[in-house]
């Protein structure tokens, strides 16, 4: 499981990895939507196209986590699996992301339901690569 | 990292003034409490609240001392249990010093029951108030509303809730700002916002909110228990909830815009999470219009759920629903433009209470006015297993620390550590042995909860009173939570 959970008191830190950028923000979501609910009890139905910009790669990766909760609230879906197609360089400060998340409708009686992410926070944010794996990590407000 | 700390007081603490600091730390707390956060920085611990208490410190127009309350924990850039309070003229607003929970608070009620009168009927309260109160990830309220009615909500507040039918005038009376604040805009709210919380309005959330049943164990000051209409073994319900998604989207929203005005504004920031804006300026009057709107939506959400408390009473107990009245409602997570003095001087400032109550003392025109002559009351929720304590706010509190007090237990586990420990499910039946019944959504979400990941809610209550910041009026026991 290339995510885990760091300690903090009122919050969830979160710390993926993944050989790829693109793929260590597809362990991004997963981990977020892992302290939502029991991600292994959702279902793919149908995915949610993202795309996002931000100005550097760890404030893109806080946005990528944030646009997630956006859109699984207001489609009221839960998410299980990740693509990013791309993260691109746009000009000289600005990155674009484009990618899908794919899951189902929300339903408590059958996902487990655990804690409701409120936002992904620019709080404990980083972003490495050390030993051939991309590092990403932030608090999230539960 | 080392961070020096000196006592000042029986009950201040403070981190000397240094760097590029432009005020001193101040913070609240016991020896006990104290040793705790030390031992945080010496274990090396990045995440930690003296840091944060810190770093809010450097803070363009902070006026006084970058300050916290006795159940300060680390939290995300403004630790939870602090206040900043900056100069409205030079001073900035932040979206960490708010939360993405934007007004979330305790509503308290008080019934005219004891607790003898519920005896044996307890079950049958807990089950009708699951029933009745919307809790627990992807909930939608039982107000119905169409997306451009919510612009009426932002700006009405709770008052739209009694327009239609959700409680009566009385209710605004006792609450903080009469349940709306002035200066919302609908416009600075995203259209993702409103999407994401127009069905949401009268809906629990998850985590550390709760609905609770308790009875009030001890009075410690009858004068001011007469005042709020509180009386030994009398049955209160207190709501602790906020602003749902629709808040939430507004800090993330605004997270951004306020990111690039700190670099054009050229705003020194130590920690990412504490962007900002000039209070005066464009980005920064845009988020205050926004935060106004999501106290609106905050005031609005706890009246439809306490007036829902009102009918759950009603079909299980038969309890004549006018006899349920609101004793107060009070924000934790605001940022608010107050008067206040400084160096001798009454200035306007925004104040940031990022998981801290306002406590505003006698004679301050905020307060209702049956309550003016005591000061308003202070609403301190503790653990589903512990105790909850009813405050009044003091002239010394206005002094020292801008008219504010704590606003809970605050955490010492991490969820993460808690979950390890603690499940849900044995929680559940240890509490139902002391007589308390939890009813809740989510069994992970009951473990997070779990009472012994907090501090000593007395312990932290204690200082505020030895202090003089605030004192104490009543305490009171759980019966019943409702957990979302």
């Amino acid at each position: 499981m290339p995510y885990q959970f760091l300690d903090h008191e009122a919050d969830i830190g979160i710390r993926v990895w993944d050989k790829t950028l693109e793929k260590a923000f597809a362990q991004g979501g997963k981990a977020l939507f892992d302290i939502m609910v029991d991600i292994k009890k959702v279902k793919k139905v149908s995915s949610v196209d993202i795309s996002c910009e931000a100005r550097d790669i760890p404030a893109l990766f806080v946005e990528w986590l944030n646009h997630l909760i956006t859109q699984a609230s207001i489609k009221k879906m839960v998410f299980r699996d990740f693509k990013v197609t791309s993260i691109e360089p746009f000009g000289y400060d600005l990155y674009k992301l484009k990618g899908t998340a794919s899951g189902e409708k929300l339903s408590p009686k059958k996902h487990t339901l655990k804690v409701e992410p409120k936002a992904a926070t620019y709080f404990g944010l980083k972003y490495e690569f050390k030993d051939g794996n991309h590092y990403l990590q932030c608090v999230i407000d539960v | 990292m080392t961070i020096e700390l000196k006592q000042v007081s029986e009950y201040i603490w403070e981190i000397p003034k240094s760097g590029e600091m432009l005020v001193p730390g101040r913070i609240y707390a016991d020896a006990g409490l104290i040793k705790h956060l030390v031992d945080d920085v010496n274990k090396g611990k990045e995440w930690n609240a003296l840091a944060q208490i810190r770093n809010v410190a450097c803070l363009p127009g902070i006026q006084k001392a970058s300050l916290a309350m006795a159940d300060v924990h680390p939290g995300y850039g403004f630790a939870i249990g602090a206040i900043g309070a900056f100069d409205a003229e030079t001073g900035v607003i932040s979206v960490a010093g708010v939360g993405f929970d934007c007004n979330c608070g305790v509503r308290t009620l008080k019934t005219q029951l004891t607790r003898d009168d519920i005896k044996g009927k307890e079950q049958e309260l807990a089950n009708e108030l699951y029933r009745v109160i919307p809790a627990g990830i992807g909930s939608e309220g039982k107000i119905k509303l169409s997306l451009s009615q919510i612009d009426e909500v932002l700006v009405k507040g709770a008052r739209y809730a009694v327009e239609h039918g959700f409680g009566w005038q009385e209710d605004l009376t006792f609450m903080e700002e009469e349940g709306c604040v002035k200066g919302a805009d609908p416009q600075t709210v995203s259209h993702e916002a409103k999407e994401r919380g127009f069905q949401q309005v009268g809906t629990l959330g998850s985590g550390n909110h709760y609905l609770e049943v308790q009875y009030v164990s001890e009075i410690f000051d009858e004068k001011a228990a007469q005042v709020y209409g509180i009386f030994p073994g009398q049955v209160l319900v207190s709501i602790h909830c906020g602003s749902r998604a629709l808040g939430h989207q507004i800090g993330t929203d605004y997270l951004k815009t306020l990111e690039s005005a700190s670099r054009k504004y050229n705003i020194p920031i130590r920690e990412r999470e504490l962007v900002c804006a000039p209070f005066k300026s464009e980005e920064g009057q845009r988020y205050f219009k926004a935060i106004n709107c999501g106290i609106n939506a905050a005031f609005a959400n706890r009246q439809v759920l306490g007036h829902l408390t009102r009918k759950a009473f009603a079909s299980a107990l038969g309890t004549g629903e006018k006899t349920i009245r609101t004793l107060y409602d009070i924000g934790h997570n605001t940022a608010k433009l107050e008067k206040h003095k400084v160096d001798g001087k009454e200035k306007d400032l925004i104040v940031h209470r990022k998981g801290a109550t306002r406590a505003f003392g006698p004679g301050r025109p905020e307060v209702p006015a049956a309550y003016r002559g005591i000061g308003q009351p202070v609403l301190v929720g503790g653990t589903m297993g512990t105790a909850s304590y009813i405050l009044h706010g003091t002239e010394k509190g206005m002094e020292e620390v801008f008219g504010t007090a704590v606003h809970g237990a605050g955490r010492i586990s991490s969820r993460e550590a808690a979950k390890k420990r603690w499940r849900g499910k044995d929680i559940i039946a240890e509490l139902k042995k002391d007589g308390i019944i939890i009813a809740g959504h989510s069994l992970s979400a009951v473990a997070e909860e779990a009472p012994g990941a907090y501090k000593d809610v007395t312990q932290v209550v204690d200082v505020v009173h030895n202090a003089g910041i605030a004192k104490k009026v009543a305490m009171s026991k759980p019966l019943i939570s409702i957990k979302g």
